[in-house]
């Protein structure tokens, strides 16, 4: 027995030390944790369970057997945030460069599937060359193997993927369908065909960083949902998105004890609406007034930042929220952010996540660009998403609400459970100057009629009460006590039942 | 006694008024202009009068809208507040042909002191001391040299009407002479509509101190001892006390006396300010007399316990002065600072925008302690580009000066202000200098002092010792509570440690944190303890501590990973960890923020009114790239080394925001 426990131990410390400490050394030199200490920050002190220690690698060609390393480049297992479950697993750079092997998915693909049947999320840290070339197909079917369970994972536990390192090729669609992307500054980059491929093939010459670095995905490509300075930044700042997140979509999201009032009344909300409708405000502020303890995580902020997308708390519980922000392209609607706002609406209808909706959009952005880039099926994209969601929804319009963008902005008619109005709220078909123009066409060429015709719109228009009198708005609230009415809405709507027709799936123009 | 009064003014110092009103009970009447449609002063008057436009020219300042403003409301009086119309003659004038009372000194004591060259005439047959220079005005640039080069540098070159600092240049030689005849005179152009420009000795050493008299109608003049105004930056005060930690009883009696003896000389009443340099051997110079209140004047109230705005009413209805010259006393100490909307790090260049959070300490009046904060703006209330920057007067007395500074601190450390860029850090920072402390400043100090501006302050071991204890605490108390999440696997739970580790400020604590009901105990690893309690929770923006017996406040934020924390002027980033994550976090590396040397940045919201240089040219330490105007302030940006310009990014006429690149260097 006592050979056995010494083999043991024996064989656990090799194990542990990964890829040998030279290449511990390197990893650290470069900025970087390695896959188990990434683990050990990631989850509470301790919990980590570990699987598949002693797993190598079967190939044996290009002596390749020769070569053997326990664990086969990936730590895998599971452990708790805050004392709730979750699944990980921690690509082992030291390991053949973290390259992904047959038994390197197997692995992966173990601690998924525990993680659908157990209802945990699962989190994976990306930190690997690709795939492991001396196995050829066999390291394809283990990307294959894990795409697919990545895509049965979809929708039922969240899946979260922190890139701390290369994430190249086939291996960044793994990442790109969880439900969020996380990267590292200045140490980690994703793209399908590296610099030397674009560069063969395009003649264009682009460093790693330029062509998938964090600041490539965070504000042009959108793959990415947020950057932070270092692993340990990262690591911590996952376990505060975690905190957020509901297990699985058959639970409730969670709550935590709060320190904040839900009559908390904000005095200064009163004056956030600037005088001339023409003047920009901060949501943001709006959004971090609201929300417990001025607590907001936001996904995709350096993107589309028209829209404003994350996560804050009402009386502790989890709420998403969606909200135009007047302070870029005065908050309209376009290609980009109705991507991002209908994608973080799924998220959130998927997994029993209320959203909160704040509405100042004067329309969709017009222009060729626009229309050629297909704003139409991408605009129908948020509509589709508000429309089918089936969580509680609470909207408030705090400015303007025009046109077909007050319609999509979580409206009464799809299925808005409460939808507010400020006082300064203008709920119309269009601004009150471009509707004048086209009323009253005919007195085009004299200023003086279309300037009186223009206060007479804004007069009957510009206000909350013509959408109040339908119904439309189910009441106008003071600025100062939102916190209040929104918190309470959302109380009455944690009994919310409501289904969709059955369906395989709907068909949302992608 | 009247029965309503109007103030022909806005911001603090009409909310000011406005009190001192209610309480004598009389009705008060606010004006404003557009961008104060919902300023605090409008909703605090009884009435209120829309006057015009923003911009002051086209409303506080315009006599005839006032006037209108009286008519409409029917008010007897008119408070002036200070600046504005507050010294202008026409106004006073104006309001005695209609036969409206004007709180205030009668027009022709206005119009002696209000010219500086007429006023030090007065002074000199007064046998007030004054300071020598040259009396008539300067045609041009090169008689400004020449005159300056007769003075004998420094010199102080002065607008004839100016005031606040503005249109005021210290030379130091001919080319700054030139420069600065210039630009004080485009400014006093601009910001008073008269461009006169005289020129005298600068002193060096020297301490700005004046002081209040109060003269009534009846010949009844007294003075109500000094305040000390040395803390200055560009000539605008800002930090003030009473009384100074300079003058000797004799000496404060002999500037009384002098002081009472101008007033009398141009048959003052009301309240006034007769300001004088004072330089190391306690000779002090005549310098200008201010007939109105003074912006500082809260100091003088503190330690006299006279409500100034109240005997300028009773003065103006008619009423004798009840107060004697031996009755003045001065009791304890007081120390003002001005919360400027200038940012510090930037060269307290001016900052405009929303106050999206705006809370001064509580407002404290006890027989050891008072705190009183003077104020014109409210949370979510606009400091807009039209007016002076000021937020606030925040005021502290005590019986001693150590103690009203001490309550200084933690006064300024309470007060939570932001959305905007404000001087908060830097007031902190010069309570805490030695100079200061010790009463040693004249007004040089803070360009000796923060030559090179403010970068923040550096705290000192023991002082961040208490900030680590505290935030150690708080940490856990936000660990402990993430804890406490739905959806735990029971039996498993997060136990959260003893031990952590604290970094800031470059240095590193490792603590043990022992905690009951009353506080928590944080034992250091060199094994001393600091004892924290606090009703701090997560969330809060401000906590109250109470570190080892004495208070601690602190301004709390987050950070990606970790706690903002700010007090006594420093900006730290605070990070709280067990020691394992501290173990790994020592092994990111240091980001260096991006290098920004080869750029000229706009450091402030404001308009190009010139490039004076081209792509191509080579300039040198010192010389002038482009002039931005912000808040009515030209701000000539000058080249930080010698350096070639490369492309340049912004014509004049350009408005720009904060960091757009104005020029780059090759």
């Amino acid at each position: 027995m006592k050979d056995i426990h010494e083999e043991l131990e024996a064989r656990r410390d090799v194990a542990r030390l990964g890829g040998g400490q030279r290449r511990i050394d390197v990893q650290h030199s470069k900025g970087k944790l390695t896959a188990r200490e990434r683990v050990e920050l990631l989850l509470d002190e301790g919990s980590f369970e570990e699987f598949d220690m002693f797993v190598t690698h079967r190939c044996t060609d290009f002596g390749m057997e020769k070569q053997k390393f326990p664990g086969d480049g990936v730590i895998t297992g599971w452990g708790t945030i805050n004392g709730r479950m979750v699944y990980v697993y921690s690509q082992d750079f030291t390991v053949f460069g973290g390259s992904l092997s047959e038994t390197h998915a197997q692995k992966i693909c173990k601690v998924m599937d525990m993680a659908m049947q157990n209802g945990a999320p699962v989190i994976g840290i990306n930190d690997s060359g690709g795939a492991r070339i001396q196995e050829g197909v066999a390291s394809l079917a283990g990307y294959a193997e894990v795409f697919q369970r990545n895509i049965m994972a979809s929708g039922v536990v969240p899946q979260i993927s922190l890139i701390m390192g290369p994430c190249a090729g086939g291996a960044v669609y793994s990442p790109a369908m969880t439900d969020f992307i996380f990267m590292v500054k200045g140490s980690s980059y994703m793209f399908v065909t590296g610099p030397d491929v674009v560069k063969t093939v395009t003649n264009e010459v682009v460093t790693a960083e330029e062509l998938g670095g964090s600041a490539t995905h965070t504000k042009k490509s959108s793959v990415a949902d947020g950057a932070f300075e270092n692993d340990v930044v990262a690591l911590a700042e996952c376990r505060r998105l975690v905190d957020f997140l509901p297990l699985n979509n058959r639970e409730k999201p969670p709550v935590r004890p709060f320190f904040d009032a839900t009559d908390r009344s904000e005095s200064s909300l009163d004056t956030l609406i600037p005088e001339s409708a023409n003047t920009a405000y901060d949501m943001k502020e709006l959004i971090v007034k609201l929300a417990d303890e001025g607590d907001f995580f936001e996904i995709q902020e350096e993107f589309a930042k028209n829209i404003i997308t994350g996560f804050i708390r009402l009386e502790g519980q989890t709420v998403g929220v969606v909200g135009n922000q007047p302070m870029v392209l005065a908050g309209c609607l376009d290609i980009d952010s109705s991507r991002k706002a209908a994608r973080f609406v799924r998220f959130c209808d998927a997994f029993e996540i209320p959203i909160l909706t704040l509405v100042d959009v004067p329309g969709f952005l017009p222009g060729t660009s626009q229309e050629y880039g297909g704003v139409i099926k991408h605009g129908a994209k948020l509509l589709f998403a508000y429309g089918e969601a089936t969580v509680p929804k609470v909207t408030v319009i705090t400015r303007k609400a025009y046109g077909g963008a007050y319609d999509v902005m979580s409206s009464k008619h799809l299925r808005g459970d409460f939808n507010y109005a400020w006082p300064t709220a203008e709920i119309a078909v269009m601004g009150a100057k471009g509707a004048t123009e086209i009323i009253h066409r005919g007195d085009l060429g004299d200023a003086d009629k279309i300037a009186a015709h223009t206060a007479d719109y804004e007069d009957r228009f510009a206000n909350p009460f013509v959408a109040a009198e339908r119904g439309f708005i189910d009441e106008v609230i003071l600025p100062h006590s939102t916190r209040t009415r929104v918190s309470r809405a959302f109380a009455s709507l944690r009994g919310k039942k409501q289904e969709n027709p059955w369906k395989k799936h709907g068909n949302i123009p992608l | 006694m009247f029965k309503k009064i109007l103030i022909a003014n806005r911001g603090e110092i009409a909310c000011r008024v406005i009190k001192s009103a209610q309480k004598m009970g009389i009705k008060t009447v606010a004006i404003y202009a557009d961008a104060d449609r919902n300023a605090l002063h409008v909703k605090m008057a009884d009435e209120a009068v829309h006057i015009g436009p923003s911009p002051a020219n086209q409303s506080y300042i315009v006599i005839e809208k006032v006037m209108e403003a009286i008519r409409q409301t029917g008010a007897e009086a008119v408070h002036p507040g200070y600046g504005f119309l507050s010294e202008n003659p026409k106004f006073a004038e104006a309001l005695k042909a209609e036969g409206v009372v004007f709180i205030g000194p009668p027009v022709g004591a206005i119009e002696a002191m209000g010219d500086k060259i007429t006023s030090k005439k007065l002074a000199m047959e007064a046998n007030v001391t004054t300071v020598p220079g040259f009396m008539g005005l300067i045609e041009d640039a090169d008689e400004a040299v020449k005159i300056s080069n007769e003075v004998g540098y420094p010199v102080m070159i002065k607008a004839s009407a100016g005031g606040g600092g503005k249109g005021m240049r210290v030379a130091w030689n001919d080319a700054e002479a030139r420069e600065g005849f210039q630009s004080s005179k485009n400014e006093a152009a601009n910001a008073f509509g008269d461009d006169r420009i005289f020129i005298e000795k600068f002193i060096t050493q020297p301490r700005h101190i004046e002081i209040q008299v109060l003269a009534d109608s009846f010949g009844n003049t007294i003075y109500l001892n000094e305040r000390e105004c040395s803390i200055q930056r560009r000539q605008q005060k800002v930090i003030e006390e009473a009384p100074s930690p300079f003058l000797t009883p004799e000496t404060r009696k002999a500037m009384g006396e002098e002081a009472v003896a101008l007033a009398k000389a141009v048959d003052y009443a009301s309240a006034g300010t007769v300001e004088f340099i004072v330089d190391g051997d306690s000779n002090f110079f005549f310098l200008e007399m201010n007939t109105r209140l003074q912006v500082e004047h809260p100091v003088t109230e503190l330690i006299t316990g006279i409500d100034l705005v109240e005997q300028m009413i009773r003065v103006a209805a008619g009423e004798k002065l009840s107060i004697a010259q031996e009755d003045v006393g001065i009791n304890g100490w007081s120390i003002e600072s001005r919360l400027y909307a200038e940012d510090p790090y930037r060269n307290f260049l001016p900052s405009i925008g929303r106050l999206t959070r705006y809370r001064p300490p509580v407002e404290v009046a006890t027989d050891t302690l008072a705190v009183r904060n003077d104020t014109g703006v409210y949370e979510g209330g606009e400091i807009s580009m039209y007016y002076d920057p000021m937020i606030a007067k925040l005021c502290t007395w005590a019986p001693t000066r150590d103690a009203a500074i001490e309550a200084m601190r933690t006064a300024l450390d309470g007060f939570e202000l932001e959305g905007i860029g404000h001087n908060l850090p830097f007031l902190s920072a010069v309570m805490d200098h030695e100079k200061f402390t010790s009463g040693e400043m004249t007004t040089a100090f803070i360009e000796e002092e923060f030559p090179d501006g403010f970068q923040g302050v550096e705290l000192p071991e023991a002082f961040l010792q208490r900030i680590a204890a505290s935030v150690a605490a708080m940490h856990r108390v936000a660990e402990i509570r993430r804890t406490r999440v739905s959806g735990r696997m029971d039996n498993h739970e997060r136990h959260v440690g003893r031990d952590w580790v604290v970094t800031l400020q470059g240095q590193r604590f490792e603590v043990r944190i022992d905690a009951d009901r009353a506080g928590s105990t944080v034992r250091f690893d060199g094994g001393h303890a600091l004892r924290v309690a606090s009703d701090w929770t997560p969330g809060d923006q401000l906590a109250t501590l109470d570190v080892d017996g004495s208070p601690l406040v602190l301004k709390v934020g987050k950070i990606s990973g970790g706690f903002r924390i700010r007090a006594r002027g420093a900006d730290l980033k605070v990070h709280v960890r067990t020691p394992r994550q501290a173990e790994l976090a020592q092994l990111m590396p240091e980001k260096l923020p991006p290098d920004t040397s080869r750029l000229l940045l706009c450091p402030m919201p404001g308009l190009i009114v010139k490039i004076d240089v081209a792509e191509g040219d080579e300039v040198q330490e010192g010389q002038a790239l482009c002039t931005v105007e912000a808040m009515k302030m030209e701000n000539i940006l000058r080249a930080e080394k010698t350096a070639v310009v490369g492309k340049i990014n912004a014509v004049a006429g350009d408005n720009l925001a904060v960091d757009d690149v104005i020029m780059e260097f090759e």
